[in-house]
């Protein structure tokens, strides 16, 4: 097909940063995961401060993050990180420090630690990635998922008058005064991904300034735990995990 | 007319998901007949429309395309 030479080095337009490492990652097809941690890795890396950057994983799929990014990480215990972050984050306050975790880690068993270290105002950047389930262990109801969305635990729709309403934590935070920066975002399109990139590098460079805790919610895809492919699954969470945690800036700095 | 651009697939990595097929504007793209030693039918240029958008590496979850574009 290429009879051509346009692939030399310096017609090169888009690669793989350094800051991911060489690994295959072990998610599924198409799960939107991959795609977030590479844009949290273009912003270390566009911003220089790969050797600065200290991340926090989490428990559920993304438990391997410290596999992938090419910086220190630590793992920290179900839904601990920020309290985990909190500390790195005191002893090292020159760093940039980041969490990176699953809406059953930080909606669900973490609540308390997402809530107080938000409140507490820790500059940290807080990455949350908002499949509206818990993907790791099989599919089930997580407090994000939506009302009538089938799950492994709640598979003819959740019933929100016995297993209650979603919880929009990010608007939730977003009242809180440590909280300085707060977006939710997407990674399923192409100029969404550039957008996540713009907010994940503003949300480190506010870190200099220690103003508080930066929170960036990526609303993504989970195809496995959904049952769709992973084309249908960006298509269904447009139509309905959108309208319910609609893309934007939530709290922006004055 | 717009520059001309090529894509390199690393079709070991490739895990066939499609999403790359969806965000290509210039139908570049498809997938194998033949699977890779993963099991997954790959991503492969089945045309020279490239114009080097970027746009399906962008969104490949497993960064697995790169992308050149000649110079003006
Ligand atoms: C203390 C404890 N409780 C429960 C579990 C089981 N568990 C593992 S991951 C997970 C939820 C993961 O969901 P989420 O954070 O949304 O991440 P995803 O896999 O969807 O990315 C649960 C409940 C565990 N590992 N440890
Ligand atoms: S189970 Fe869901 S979140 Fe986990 S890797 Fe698979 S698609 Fe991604
Ligand atoms: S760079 Fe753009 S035009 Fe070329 S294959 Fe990728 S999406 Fe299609
Ligand atoms: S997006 Fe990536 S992994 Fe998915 S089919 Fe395209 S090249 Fe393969
Ligand atoms: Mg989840």
């Amino acid at each position: 097909m290429s009879e051509n030479n346009i692939i030399s080095p310096e017609n090169l337009v888009y690669s793989k940063t350094e800051v991911m490492t060489d690994r295959v990652l072990h998610y599924c097809p198409g799960c939107g995961h991959g795609t977030a941690h590479r844009m949290l890795a273009e912003a270390i890396d566009e911003l220089g401060i790969q050797g600065d950057t200290i991340g926090v994983a989490p428990v559920g799929c993304s438990v391997l993050a410290y596999y992938y990014f090419n910086v220190d990480m630590q793992e920290a215990a179900h839904g601990r990180a920020p309290a985990v972050a909190t500390g790195i984050k005191r002893v090292f306050p020159e760093k940039y420090v980041f969490t990176y975790q699953g809406d059953g880690d930080l909606a669900a068993i973490g609540t308390a630690e997402t809530i107080h270290a938000c409140n507490r105002g820790e500059n940290i950047l807080i990455v949350f990635i908002n499949n509206g389930i818990y993907g790791m262990t099989g599919g089930q109801m997580a407090p994000t998922t939506l009302p009538g969305m089938k799950s492994s635990t709640s598979p003819r729709g959740r019933d929100v008058k016995t297993m209650g309403n979603p919880l929009k934590i990010t608007e939730l935070i977003a009242q809180l005064p440590g909280t300085y920066f707060v977006t939710r975002q997407s990674v399923h399109t192409p100029g969404n991904v550039r957008k996540t990139k713009r907010a994940l590098k503003k949300a480190m460079e506010y870190q200099k300034l220690n103003k508080g805790t930066c929170f960036v919610e990526i609303v993504a895809n989970c195809p496995s735990g959904w049952k769709m492919t992973p084309v249908q699954s960006n298509k269904w969470m447009e139509e309905h995990m959108f309208p319910f945690y609609p893309l934007g800036d939530i709290k922006v700095p004055e | 007319m717009a520059r001309k651009g090529d894509v390199v697939i690393d079709i070991e990595k490739c895990k066939g998901c499609e999403v790359c097929l969806a965000a290509c504007p210039e139908e570049v793209l498809a997938l194998s007949n033949e699977v890779n030693s993963k099991g997954y039918h790959y991503t492969v240029k089945v045309n020279a429309n490239c114009i080097g958008c970027a746009n399906c590496a962008v969104v490949c979850p497993d960064a697995v395309i790169t992308v050149y574009r000649e110079k003006k």
